[in-house]
């Protein structure tokens, strides 16, 4: 019974940070400020940014998985390519799957589920962690930055469609009658349909973010 | 007055620290200076000591600002009373303008002050007085019609993302009012930009004449209306449609010669700006492939926003470029892309929000380059001295 416990149970506490840190104080959309094109690019509603967000969930477990995996075997000098074939070949599953399923959806995230391929967190997290670290780890890491990167974009994506649209997940939120064209006061703001207003958006994020984790904020 | 300054001492330590309403220090401070001059002297570093401080800077600009303010008022009134042909007084002209206008004014007071004075205390700062100009800036540059919360948002947005977000007053990239305005331009576009929206009381559209067009003359440039532009004259004195504020030329140089009298505002990057404007405006004379780029060159200094934004926006000492030669560059090349914009994008009618925006971006690297040049030449001067030698 005194003898050392030799395997790491599944949900040790350092397992589980793997998951929560990503979320909160190592983001990659916030901290480490990566993948930010498509938080711009497929930010505009809430539900292709939904999608989005479990695309890149998926591909960053499997690939973070599947990198780990091979890791012994992967030549370093080489080992960006065989990364990003690990990656193309998630993408262009995720892809065929999106299309099958929620069609409709991904005609509007059209080029940007290619673009997965090049996400940096994606790439960030094999390079940083997977090929370091054992599947199990390199699993949890995957899933805690797609999903830190998910939240924030499905923040971004809330307010933009409310504010920008006046719906959430294509429903009507804000009532008809009060737009100013049905005899109300209300009118839409233009600028959240806009990517300038989702780079704001992720800004006020930060800024947030940093005034909470004090820890965060830059010296100088 | 010896009453209130006694006042004001008897109730100052109820306001310092360990004073029962400490958390508002900065709002007690703002309004003791509002009210006198600061005896406070710096302790610390060489200094110059000089009769003016921020608050006298922003109230010269705040008058320089009357003149089209006032004239804006009655211009509101005046359109308004053109385009439903009602037979109004002068005061009644005056007095309906002055009801449209001020709401707008009071909203963006309150509200930016508001923030300025949460921020203040939050941050246990003084509370700048950079708002007092924004706070006038911002009625002045949109159209009398607008709805009063989208001003409020405006100004929120531009005070909290334009200003608050890079550290306060002095330290924004963007002019904060014209950040606001930009900010309605893309929010609210229906409410910023048409035909309808220049003149008060046209959305609604009742008992509007007919034949009358609420077009601004460089909305009818851009669509090549140019038999209905309206003559020189009246595009100078400015009854014509657009902005509050904007409109009169002669009013902006009243305050245009009032803040370089008071030395407030660079008389270099005004003239630059206008320099800008006018060789741009040739150079479309010289092509003149459509009817907009054919008409004078000048003609661009009277229509829309030009002179406001040179006079009062342009110069602006926070956002503008510092040093002396590169006031130069960048006022030219905000009267450049102003007219740029003007005449080659359809989509934009007015350039003046955007080159500003534009060139308030690119400032501070003008600057750098200003002054890299200028310590090269030194080294190089210092260098043949110690040749010399």
């Amino acid at each position: 019974m005194s003898q050392k416990v030799e395997k790491e149970p599944l949900f040790s506490s350092k397992n589980v940070k793997l998951i929560t840190d990503p979320i909160n104080v190592t983001n990659p959309v916030t901290v480490l400020v990566l993948g930010i094109c498509s938080a711009l690019a497929v930010t505009v509603k809430l539900k292709p940014a939904f999608v989005m967000a479990l695309s890149v969930i998926a591909v960053t477990i499997l690939a973070n998985v599947i990198t780990s995996a091979l890791r012994k075997g992967i030549p370093p000098r080489i080992r960006i390519i065989v990364q990003l074939v690990v990656v193309a070949a998630l993408v262009i599953l995720v892809d065929e799957v999106l299309k099958a399923f929620v069609y409709d959806v991904s005609k509007q995230l059209s080029v940007f589920v290619g673009l997965i391929i090049t996400n940096c967190i994606i790439m960030g997290r094999i390079e940083a962690f997977a090929l370091g670290n054992k599947p199990w780890p390199s699993a949890l890491d995957g899933l805690g930055n797609g999903i830190g990167y998910g939240v924030i974009l499905i923040v971004v994506a809330f307010f933009r469609e409310l504010l920008g649209s006046g719906t959430l997940w294509d429903y009507q939120v804000i009532p008809d009658s009060f737009f100013i064209k049905n005899g109300g006061f209300y009118e839409n703001n233009g600028l959240f349909i806009l990517p300038p207003m989702a780079l704001i958006l992720v800004g006020v994020i930060i800024w947030i973010q940093r005034s909470w984790k004090r820890q965060l904020v830059e010296k100088n | 007055m010896k009453a209130l300054r006694n006042y004001i001492d008897k109730i100052k330590p109820t306001f310092q620290k360990g004073g029962k309403l400490e958390a508002l220090h900065s709002t007690f401070e703002a309004f003791e200076t509002f009210l006198f001059v600061p005896n406070k002297v710096t302790t610390v570093g060489a200094h110059i000591r000089d009769a003016i401080d921020m608050k006298r800077t922003m109230s010269v600009v705040v008058m320089a600002l009357m003149p089209a303010l006032l004239f804006g008022m009655w211009n509101v009134g005046y359109q308004h009373a053109l385009s439903t042909g009602a037979v109004m007084t002068f005061w009644e002209v005056f007095l309906y303008g002055f009801i449209k206008v001020f709401p707008i004014i009071a909203v963006s007071y309150i509200v930016g002050l508001g923030i300025e004075f949460a921020f203040a205390q939050s941050r246990k700062h003084e509370v700048n007085e950079g708002f007092l100009v924004t706070g006038m800036l911002i009625p002045l540059i949109v159209p009398a019609d607008i709805p009063l919360w989208m001003v409020a948002i405006a100004t929120a947005f531009a005070v909290v993302i334009g200003k608050e977000v890079f550290g306060g007053t002095g330290m924004n990239i963007f002019n904060p009012a014209l950040l606001a305005r930009a900010f309605l331009f893309f929010a609210y576009p229906s409410y910023m930009s048409g035909d309808k929206i220049w003149v008060s009381g046209m959305i609604k559209g009742e008992g509007i004449v007919d034949g009358f067009s609420g077009a601004t003359p460089l909305a009818n440039a851009a669509a090549h209306h140019m038999d209905k532009i309206p003559s020189t004259w009246d595009m100078f004195i400015g009854t014509i449609p657009g902005s509050i504020g904007e409109t009169s030329t002669l009013a902006i140089l009243i305050g245009a010669l009032f803040l370089i009298i008071t030395g407030i505002g660079s008389w270099k990057i005004m003239l630059s700006t206008v320099l800008g404007g006018l060789s741009i405006g040739f150079l479309f004379n010289i092509f003149a492939v459509n009817p907009f780029m054919e008409i004078p060159a000048w003609h661009h200094l009277i229509m829309g926003g030009f002179a406001f934004g040179a006079v009062f926006m342009a110069t602006d000492p926070v956002s503008g470029a510092q040093t002396e030669k590169g006031k130069w560059i960048y006022g030219f090349l905000i009267g450049f892309f102003a007219v740029l914009v003007r005449v080659l994008n359809p989509a934009y009618p007015e350039g003046m929000m955007l080159s500003i925006l534009l060139m308030n971006a690119f400032a501070p690297l003008i600057d750098h380059y200003i002054i890299e040049a200028s310590i090269r030449r030194r080294h190089k001067r210092a260098a043949i001295a110690a040749n010399n030698r």
